[in-house]
Parts: C-alpha cells; sequence; structure tokens
C-alpha cells in the first residue's frame, strides 16, 4: 500500500488591510476573490456559479452521465449568498469561506502534487492581493496561518478519499493518536498559549489549542480532533472523504508532503486493518493534544489508556515502524511511498537529535530557531513584540516579507518543488484526477460554464433551452486519459457534450 | 529510546539516505549555523513597530 489517493488541501488564509482594521472581513476577502476573477475572466452575469446541487446520478463507462438540470440560466446571474467564489482553470475553488478568502486545492492523487496546487494557491492569493490593492488602492495583507492570537483561528483542512466500509471507530482509535502526536512535524509554532494567546510561552501547534472534544461535527466551534462531516462529493455509496482539521498551515514544503504523506498511509494501514496502530489512544485526547504541543523539548509523556506512557516521537516511531513493515511488502514500493517513509523517519531522527537540521523542513522549528536567535542576539523577552511579529510575519504571503519565503531564499528552509512546476499549476489542473475535466472545461469554454463543484460541471449551451449537468462523481475519472482526446476534439462545448454522450463519432 | 527505534529501523530500510530522495529534500550540506547572518537580513524586512503591528492583527472566525 502507499500514499497514493485521491486527496486536497483547503486553506483560509488570514487577512487585514492596512489602516483600516475595522474594515469588515468579508469585504476585505471579497475584493481578493474579485480580484482574481477579474484577472481570469471570470466577472459580472457570466461568472459560473458553484453548483450545489447534488445528485446520485447513474455513470457511464466513463464515469459520466448527461442529465438535464431544472435550473433557469435567468437565474443563474444571481450569486449563491452573495459571496464571491470562482472555479479555477487549475481545478481549484477561490471562494469566501466565513470571514477568509480560501483556497480549495483540486484532487490530487499524491502527496508531491498536494504540495504543489497548494503552493499554486499561495501564488494566486499572493497575485489576488495584488491585483486588489491595484482596483481599491488598499494594501491587504494575507497570511497562511490558523490564528491571530487573540482568540480566532481559521483552518488549513485536509481532504482524503477512504473506503465507504471502514468502520469509522477504526478510523477514530488509530487517528487519534497519529493527529495528536504528528504536531512534532505538522506544527507552524505559535508563540502564546491559549485561544486568546494570553499566556506566554511557544508551542508547536498554531491550532491544538482550538480543539476541545474529540469527535464530533462542527469545524468553528467546539472543534474536534475528529470531523465526522460526511459529504464524500463523490459516491457515497464506495467513498467517505475524510474531512482532517486539526493540521496547521505549512509554509515548509516538505512539511506539507510529509502530513499529507504520513497521514496517507496511516489511512492505508487502517484499510489495511493493521493492528499495530491501534491501542495508542491516550486517556486524555483534547488535554494531550495541547500537552504535546506546549511540549517543544519533545520531552512530554503522552498516559495512553493502557496504562503506558510515551512521548510524541516514540508514539510516532510505532506509526513509522508499522508503516515499513505495511508498504514495503513483497509486490515491493513505489518510488514516493518510499520517498515519505524515508523522509518521516529522517524527520523523527531529527527531531530527536538535531533541532537544527530540522529546522530546514518544520515549520516549528524553523520558526523557533528565528526567536531564539533574537532572543540570544538582543536578549529579547517572550513577552517582546518583536517575537509576536516573527510568528506573524512567517506567514506573509508578500515574496519580499514572509520570513519563511526568506529562508526559502537562502536555503535555510528547504524546498522541494520547483517554481515552473508551481507555475504551471497556478493555470492548469492535475491531469490523473477528475478535476481535468472540470478544470479543462473552464479553461476551454469559459463562456459556457454555468456551474461546476467537485462533482459537477454545469453546461449552459446556445442550442440547448435548459442547463445540462454533468455529474463527475467518480474522482479518479474525468482524468486526461478518459477525456483529453474528447476535449481536443470538441472546439466548442456544445460539441464535447455530443461527444460525451455518445453521439458523433466513437470516443476510444 | 525512540532514537534507537529510529536507527534500528533504517537498516530494515530498502534505501539509504545516501541514494535516490528525490522530494525528502534534507540537505544536510545547506545547513546554516550562522543564525546571526539570518537575523541580519530578517532585520531588514521585518515590519516597523511590531507592538501596533501585531495588535492590529485580528480576524473574524473561521473554520
Amino acid at each position: 500500500m502507499s500514499v497514493h489517493r485521491i486527496m486536497g488541501i483547503e486553506t483560509e488564509y488570514g487577512i487585514s488591510v492596512t489602516g483600516q482594521p475595522s474594515m469588515n472581513a468579508m469585504v476585505a476577502s471579497s475584493h481578493i476573490v474579485n480580484a482574481y476573477a477579474s484577472l481570469v475572466g471570470a466577472v459580472g452575469a457570466t461568472r459560473p456559479r458553484w453548483d450545489y446541487e447534488l445528485e446520485s446520478p447513474l455513470r457511464d463507462a466513463r464515469g459520466f452521465d448527461i442529465s438535464r438540470a431544472d435550473a433557469d440560466p435567468s437565474q443563474l446571474t444571481d450569486e449563491d449568498l452573495g459571496l464571491a467564489n470562482v472555479i479555477l482553470t487549475n481545478g481549484a475553488r477561490l471562494y469566501v469561506d466565513h470571514a477568509h478568502p480560501e483556497y480549495s486545492s483540486p484532487e490530487v492523487t499524491n502527496p508531491r502534487d498536494a504540495v504543489i496546487w497548494d503552493r499554486a494557491g499561495a501564488v494566486i492569493m499572493h497575485r489576488a492581493a495584488h491585483l486588489a490593492q491595484a482596483a481599491t488602492g488598499m494594501q491587504f495583507l494575507l497570511y497562511k496561518n490558523n490564528t491571530d492570537n487573540k482568540g480566532v483561528s481559521y483552518g488549513c483542512h485536509e481532504n482524503y478519499l477512504m473506503r465507504r466500509e471502514t468502520p469509522f471507530t477504526s478510523i477514530t482509535n488509530a487517528l487519534i493518536p497519529f493527529f495528536i502526536t504528528r504536531q512534532v512535524f505538522t506544527g507552524a509554532g505559535r508563540l502564546g498559549r491559549g485561544q486568546d494567546g494570553s499566556s506566554v510561552g511557544f508551542q508547536l501547534s498554531q491550532r491544538a489549542d482550538f480543539f476541545e472534544v474529540e469527535v464530533g461535527l462542527e469545524t468553528t466551534l467546539k472543534r474536534p480532533i475528529i470531523n465526522t462531516r460526511d459529504e464524500p462529493h463523490a459516491d457515497p455509496e464506495r467513498y467517505r472523504r475524510l474531512h482532517v482539521i486539526v493540521g496547521d498551515a505549512n509554509l515548509s514544503d516538505t512539511a506539507t508532503y510529509l502530513k499529507m504523506g504520513s497521514t496517507a498511509i496511516v489511512l492505508a494501514m487502517i484499510e489495511g486493518g493493521v493492528p499495530e496502530i491501534l491501542g495508542l489512544m491516550p486517556a486524555q485526547p483534547v488535554r494531550e493534544m495541547h500537552a504535546v504541543s506546549y511540549d517543544y523539548d519533545l520531552e512530554h509523556l503522552v498516559a495512553l489508556e493502557r496504562g503506558r506512557s510515551m512521548t510524541a516521537l516514540e508514539i510516532q516511531a510505532v506509526f513509522l515502524e508499522a508503516a515499513w513493515t505495511f508498504c514495503d511488502g513483497p509486490l515491493g514500493i513505489d518510488e514516493q511511498t518510499k520517498d515519505v517513509l524515508v523522509l518521516w523517519e529522517r524527520t523523527l531522527d531529527f527531531l530527536n537529535n538535531d533541532r537544527a537540521a530540522a529546522a530546514h523542513t518544520v515549520d516549528w522549528c524553523a520558526k523557533l530557531a528565528l526567536m531564539e536567535g533574537y532572543r540570544r542576539r538582543d536578549g529579547l523577552s517572550w513577552t517582546d513584540p518583536r517575537l509576536a511579529l516573527i510568528d506573524l510575519q512567517y506567514s506573509d504571503m508578500r515574496s519580499e516579507k514572509g520570513l519563511a519565503y526568506q529562508l526559502e531564499r537562502r536555503g535555510s528552509l528547504a524546498r522541494m518543488v520547483s517554481d515552473d512546476e508551481v507555475a504551471h499549476a497556478v493555470a492548469r489542473p492535475p491531469r490523473d484526477t477528475r478535476a481535468f475535466f472540470r478544470g479543462e472545461c473552464m479553461r476551454r469554454y469559459p463562456d459556457n460554464i454555468a456551474a461546476a463543484a467537485w462533482d459537477s460541471v454545469v453546461f449552459d449551451l446556445p442550442e440547448a433551452e435548459t442547463l445540462l449537468r454533468v455529474p463527475t462523481m467518480e474522482p479518479t475519472r474525468g482524468t486526461a486519459a478518459h477525456v483529453e482526446h474528447l476535449l481536443d476534439r470538441a472546439t466548442t462545448a456544445g460539441a464535447l457534450v455530443r461527444l460525451l454522450q455518445g453521439d458523433g463519432a466513437a470516443p476510444e | 529510546m525512540a532514537a534507537q527505534e529510529s536507527t534500528s529501523k533504517r537498516t530494515k530500510s530498502p534505501t539509504t539516505q545516501d541514494e535516490d530522495v528525490p522530494a525528502s529534500q534534507i540537505d544536510t550540506s545547506v545547513l546554516d549555523a550562522d543564525v546571526d547572518a539570518i537575523l541580519d537580513e530578517i532585520d531588514e524586512v521585518l515590519e516597523e513597530n511590531a507592538e501596533d503591528f501585531v495588535k492590529s492583527f485580528v480576524q473574524k472566525g473561521g473554520q
């Protein structure tokens, strides 16, 4: 088994407007999204809306079934809830969620692609902020972080497609201890403790203090370590979408890669019924989530239900050991899975033995190293506002101001994907998921897309009286292999729909 | 103890950290102990008036 599965990352960015602290956050976020919408040509009445309709249609061999939607095209000039929303040619969704601009990446099949299309989102946000400034004269600052340190948190959520038949209890039994302890490499670092940051002290995670229960449906209050939202955006008979809300937004490529990769492997082990990763449940999960985050010496002993006590690194080592055994079987192991396991192992080693080395890939170690440097050089106390500024500015999306970007430029924070790969991903979708169909339809037929969502593309054809909804319920279909030859043959959206319906020549 | 466990696992691994590893990217050769040089660079880009800047960063709720 491997790191390969359908996955994606959705990130809410912190936002502020220089000199206008009281500006309505939804309005500010709308400026960001609308500015980018103007750039990509999705403006006014022709902008495709998000398709909220949920259906369970039949699929044909290519994964498509054409159904006629009921909506009247004249209704579609209204934007849902009035909030800005753009579907991008890379298959992503850029919109206003609550009081933040959010980038939801297209579906990808592996952790490395997750890094590339997540990083594309950061580029898009940065570009959008520039455009919004040009349009309004106001300066918008965006941050890839998860708290204002004054009581508010906003998320960087991971999504993983799982088999429906996997019992949810086995998911929670393995994932609660995994999530609590993966903070040692997923934490983006935070100066301040408690939700409002009023207690002095560094901690590993931006998010940990905002988790109050073990399992639940909420995402905005009483946040649970395991979120039970069951909205697969795919065939619900086959799939569950695991919606992970505990993670920090990472600046380090490697941290994002390891976060997605290690979690994907643990999910494969859960689906595979690996017994070694059960029996690690802490006696008090929420309390341990906070305790692990507060313990940047990594010495805290987590008390388990079964009476043992282990450090977070020791618990991670159990997961890693099981993962090697599980993944490196007689059938061999694919390159990226091996790469994730080697990286996971090396990261745990560095966290144990060489914190300076860990600072090249682990966000909280990089951030803490800066703070400790300032404390030593300038004799700063932990309450010095300059340290709080470092915490914030680490995640500044401006390339010239963001401290993580600064560290990357000088080689102090490792990069693992190239600018060219990211630039390509800003405009183009992954080729191996249904995001390819969505993104390419947006790119090739922008005037004929009335709406789209994860599980549909809705066409508005001049020759048709009603809208045509093409469900994309199977995330592994609608790939370049499935549809690129059809797209290449179809010079119009109408021609594409006819090809999908099987009219005209045989597609394959 | 965890360190020992990790070490023993490395021998189990089919790879070593010297070969392949296209993405793991932990290149210890770029290890830069000169933190002060980093700080000097960061001094140049840090926002002025740290206290006000941090105070003015107030967010509304999210997920």
